[in-house]
């Protein structure tokens, strides 16, 4: 092909993989938070995106809610939930000292409950919401821009640097980071570690409910593709480096921008490999990752 | 003296089971049982219960009017699972367990082919649904295939798209196509190459994706790139479904747009794209249409749209249903003909004769493939809203190929359709 | 018991069981009992890495998986006999284990267990796109109609090939019990136990914990590879998204946590149990609260009876009580 059209479809495949980047950086953050900080290795943490784009769907068909206002709404039970699984989570194993093992099967048959429970109850037929954007373009030159990947990527960066400041600012996102580098001293000033890790551990569920509804704007629903997930999740914390925010989503939008890439040229076949190849290769070249502390 | 007792019981336990293993359980002589497995969950579910609910109606249709041979007739199914390593047990059950005198295939080649060595050991009829290229494999003589893709499959999926593709004028030169990575796909897209040879249209694009892709728009951006006349797609529904949608975004320029799409044909996709679908073109397998009149068609879309609806399956039943219940149509035709339920007498009537079935004449190949395809493509025209009521009526889905069922003109190009 | 004595009754054991199944079943029985001799090979497998030395793998679809694409790779260049197809499906399975571990257990079990999930996934992609083994149109395993010895004695002793599968599952299930606990209970053993209970402290004291790992790792690899190359001849047809199948995972992964973790007997009673309620579901209301069943009671016995149901019974005093009516019986008795 001629260069013109080269150029094209490399500045059209990076731009919506910076869009799809985006959208990896808000389904990742949640693991940045319980992985990253907490040492907590949800696998589970797809399930509840799926979790949360079905809530989305049943806002949309019985409430008309727009998927982004009801994850607002599910705000607060999403975090409930966050943190009643941390409390069990903490009851059964980090007390014990168990986690290694016991506590990453205890997230992996959560991960299959909640999938073969939204099977039974919804079936396998794909779900999808009718937002009024979903079908808008705008184009600027070569750039097409669909807002269904466009609203998703606003929003995220919005939830994240909301987090980012959150972590920084307030004292609790400050005793949130600092739970995971000397739970000793904050015990010494006082600040109830398990609270710290319950907070932290529900606002990283509750980031799942808008994942879930950013994934349900995007494409279609169904719930077995939590597991297609699983492994760009934890690509992308590793590459990122655990506990660095930034580093998440440069790796976030790194991924996109490659994923997208590969599909364009190289054909849509090697996607998956890209980001799982990432993950092996960084795991056993750098694990530390890019900002990794 | 202890071990010589353990060893007295053992011997007589043993001797009570071997007993109870070889008497036949007694069997109510009365139904003719025909079994199959049959995907009641899992991906392939939703046509795995259309398919369901039409034999259910034949069944009913049957008993109302005296049975099979005067005997009522009883099916007996397990769920598949869409998992292909359920099925060798699945017809283990229903041969050593449940006896059943009659078998039926599940859905898909998936799930068809794990079947075939038990149904040759036992010398079974076996008449599938929908699988490709199955006995390429086995070479049995008593399989039949209820598929309307005829002995050259690979061809039948794309010939009649391109074929009336090229009666657009001017007359298209170039050729876009891509598929999923999967077996539908491959096979279609390999013929697709074939027939493009043969009409001189220069291939652009080729390629595939993953079935677990997220998004559409980098693929029709790449075949965009290349300002093809025509673009043949071969792709599941939720590919089909990623591809429209990103066509639409993207807008696509192209003069003829459609081709293998599967789930164009479902109520739900249907319904969902409502004015999207407006000018692509796409293989069906029945359409309301006035040149469709097969014998029994219409009657039985009635009786099965209300079950389907009430069961949460597939509402409009023009896919997978009317070839479901043909295939019974099929099996119980031969029984009646022959009077009997030897296997051998009825692979032999259905090798022989035509059979006159809810979706047309049929007579079956050496292999087992239909003799003729009867691949339709059609192209939306005037759809607007989403409602499902405006498919059940001629003139939405008009047949553009093949010539003898046509029954109307196809628009084009495409670009310029109004969605 | 003395491990030979162990091989001795359990290859009895075999015996009886196949002689049961052939002479007073249906043949119909095979099948779920081919189905849950893969599943003890499978759970005995992972619990060599998983149990024994404390490294989560939920990979076990890719080793059983290639074990699997082995056969079909190599059916495609030269027919060979199955036991040697399973050899080098083990083979194959195996040394990617042992890449696996050499390119991750440097690190912590956590990264591991992530690096044998994306491994899944790759392993998969690579699959479905090698055209050779038919890769996502799948590939057809005719099954040989002759055996490659003893012929006619063969198929008078199994009534199709289905039983000759399972005959040769039973065979692997056998091996992997008897591998099992004879690592168990030696030297390697301690050093698994070693790295489970503590690695650092392990590695402090000596133990060569990459070493073992790696071997853990091997092995266990090795067994699911064996596991899974006669799967192409039971379904005939194989495609990528069944061998993948991540059911193989959780099952391998359930059967001896919820069994137990720290013997032989913990995954192996483990199978049984959960294919049969898994069976059960499956006829009573429907596949798809099989799966949701293992998932519940996965969760349920590694909050409340982490040891499994071994631990259990040790706990309740049940073993105990066993020796004291001298139940299994002595049959052999050793000189210890």
């Amino acid at each position: 092909m001629d260069f013109s059209t080269f150029l094209q479809l490399l500045i059209g495949a990076t731009a919506d993989g910076i869009l799809l980047g985006g959208f990896y950086a808000a389904v990742s953050v949640g693991v940045a938070i319980s992985f990253g900080m907490l040492d907590i290795v949800n696998i589970a943490h797809p399930a509840f995106i799926i979790l949360g784009a079905y809530a989305a769907f049943l806002a949309n068909r019985q409430l008309g809610l727009d998927p982004i206002a009801a994850a607002f709404v599910m705000l607060p039970v999403f975090f409930a939930l966050g943190a009643a699984v941390y409390q069990t989570y903490y009851l059964v194993f980090e007390r014990r000292g168990d986690e290694a093992l016991r506590g990453l099967a205890f997230f992996f048959g959560l991960l299959f409950v909640i999938e073969v429970s939204l099977i039974l109850m919804f079936g396998v037929d794909y779900r999808f919401v009718n937002a009024d954007y979903v079908n808008i373009v705008r184009d600027y030159g070569p750039i097409h821009l669909p807002l269904r990947t466009v609203v998703p990527f606003g929003v995220s960066v919005a939830l994240v640097t909301a987090l980012q400041l959150f972590l920084s600012r307030t004292f609790t996102g400050r005793a949130i980071m600092a739970v995971s580098q000397d739970r000793l001293a904050l015990q010494l000033m006082s600040v109830d570690p398990r609270r710290i890790k319950r907070i932290a551990f529900g606002i990283s569920i509750a980031t799942a409910a808008f994942a879930g509804a950013f994934l349900i704007i995007i494409q279609p629903v169904q719930p077995s593709m939590g597991r297609d997930y699983i492994g760009r999740i934890f690509a992308i914390c590793v590459l990122g480096g655990l506990g660095s925010f930034p580093g998440m989503v440069a790796a976030a939008i790194l991924l996109g921008v490659v994923e997208s890439i590969t599909s364009t040229f190289a054909g849509p076949s090697w996607s998956p490999a890209v980001s799982f190849g990432v993950l092996l290769l960084t795991l056993a070249l750098r694990p530390s990752g890019i900002m990794g502390r | 003296m202890r071990k010589r007792l353990r060893c007295a019981v053992f011997g007589w336990l043993g001797a009570a089971l071997v007993c109870a293993g070889l008497a036949a359980p007694a069997q109510a002589a009365d139904p003719i049982k025909i079994g199959f497995g049959m995907a009641l969950t899992g991906g392939l579910a939703g046509n795995g219960k259309a398919a369901l609910i039409a034999m259910q109606i034949w069944a009913e249709e049957i008993n109302a009017k005296d049975g099979l041979l005067g005997r009522p007739v009883q099916l007996v199914y397990y769920d598949d699972q869409t998992n292909p390593s359920t099925v060798p047990a699945i017809y283990s059950k229903l041969l050593d367990i449940d006896k059943v005198d009659l078998v039926m295939s599940g859905y898909g080649t998936n799930l068809e082919a794990p079947a075939m060595p038990i149904i040759m050991q036992h010398g079974l009829v076996f008449i599938g649904l929908f699988g490709l290229a199955v006995n390429d494999q086995f070479h049995y003589d008593r399989f039949f295939q209820m598929q309307p893709n005829g002995p050259d499959a690979k061809h039948s999926l794309s010939q009649g798209f391109i074929e009336a593709a090229m009666t657009v004028k001017p007359t298209p030169k170039t050729l876009a196509l891509v598929g999923a990575d999967a077996e539908y796909p491959k096979v279609a897209l390999e013929g697709a190459r074939d027939i493009a040879k043969k009409f001189g249209l220069k291939v652009v694009y080729d390629g595939s994706y993953p079935p677990t892709t997220v998004d559409y728009t980098p693929i029709v951006r790449a075949i965009q790139a290349t300002n093809p006349d025509v673009v043949f797609v071969a792709s599941y529904p939720p590919d089909s479904a990623g591809i429209i949608r990103a066509v639409n975004e993207v807008g696509l320029k192209t003069r003829v747009f459609g081709g293998g799409m599967i789930g164009l044909q479902y109520a739900s996709l249907k319904q969902q794209f409502g004015p999207l679908l407006n000018g692509i073109i796409c293989y069906e397998l029945y359409a309301p249409e006035p040149t469709l009149n097969f014998p029994g068609i219409t009657e039985f879309i009635n009786k099965y749209q209300p079950k389907a609806i009430a069961a949460g399956a597939d509402a409009l039943g023009y896919y997978l249903p009317p070839y479901a219940y043909a295939g019974m149509q099929v099996l119980g035709q031969a029984v009646e003909a022959t009077k009997s339920l030897d296997q051998q007498k009825l692979a032999e009537y259905i090798h022989a004769n035509n059979f006159k079935m809810v979706v047309g004449g049929v007579r079956f190949g050496k292999e087992g493939e239909w003799l003729g395809p009867r691949v339709l493509f059609v192209q939306y025209h005037g759809v607007s809203g989403h409602e499902l009521a405006q498919f059940e009526k001629p003139g939405t889905e008009v047949i553009v190929y093949p010539g003898e069922y046509k029954s109307g003109e196809l628009e084009a190009p495409y670009s310029d359709i109004k969605r | 018991m003395r491990q030979r004595t162990f091989w001795l009754v359990a290859a009895i054991a075999a015996i009886v069981v196949f002689a049961s199944f052939r002479l007073l079943l249906v043949p119909y029985w095979f099948q779920p009992g081919y189905k849950v001799l893969q599943f003890i090979v499978l759970a005995t497998a992972w619990n060599i890495l998983g149990g024994y030395t404390g490294y989560v793998n939920f990979g076990t679809a890719a080793f059983f998986a290639l074990g699997a694409y082995t056969t079909i790779a190599l059916n495609k260049i030269v027919p060979l006999p199955l036991p040697i197809l399973m050899l080098l499906g083990g083979a194959v399975s195996g040394i990617v284990g042992f890449g696996t571990g050499y390119l991750t257990l440097r690190l912590r079990g956590a990264f591991f267990s992530i690096a044998t999930l994306a491994l899944a996934v790759v392993a998969q992609t690579l699959i479905t796109n090698w055209e050779f083994v038919g890769g996502s149109r799948g590939a057809y395993a005719i099954r040989p109609a002759h055996y490659p010895i003893f012929d006619v004695y063969l198929h008078a002793l199994f009534l199709d090939y289905v039983q000759y599968l399972f005959f040769i599952m039973l065979v692997l299930a056998v091996i992997a019990i008897g591998v099992a606990r004879s690592v168990e209970r030696s030297r390697l053993g301690y050093g698994f136990a070693a790295i489970r209970d503590d690695e650092q402290a392990a590695e402090a004291a000596g133990v060569p914990t990459l070493r073992l790992k790696l071997l853990a790792t091997t092995v266990s690899g090795a067994l699911m590879g064996m596991a899974g190359a006669p799967l192409p001849y039971y379904l005939t047809y194989l495609e990528p998204a069944s061998g993948f199948d991540l059911a193989y995972a959780v099952n391998s992964i359930a059967a001896p946590l919820i069994g137990g973790l720290t013997t032989w007997s913990g995954p192996f009673i483990g199978a049984i149990l959960l294919t049969f309620l898994q069976e059960a579901a499956t006829v009573s209301f429907s596949s798809a609260y099989g799966v949701l069943i293992v998932g519940l009671l996965l969760m349920a016995f590694v909050v409340i009876a982490p040891n499994g149901l071994i631990g259990l019974a040790k706990r309740l005093g049940l073993d105990e009580a066993l020796a004291a009516i001298q139940w299994p019986p002595q049959v052999f008795r050793s000189r210890r």
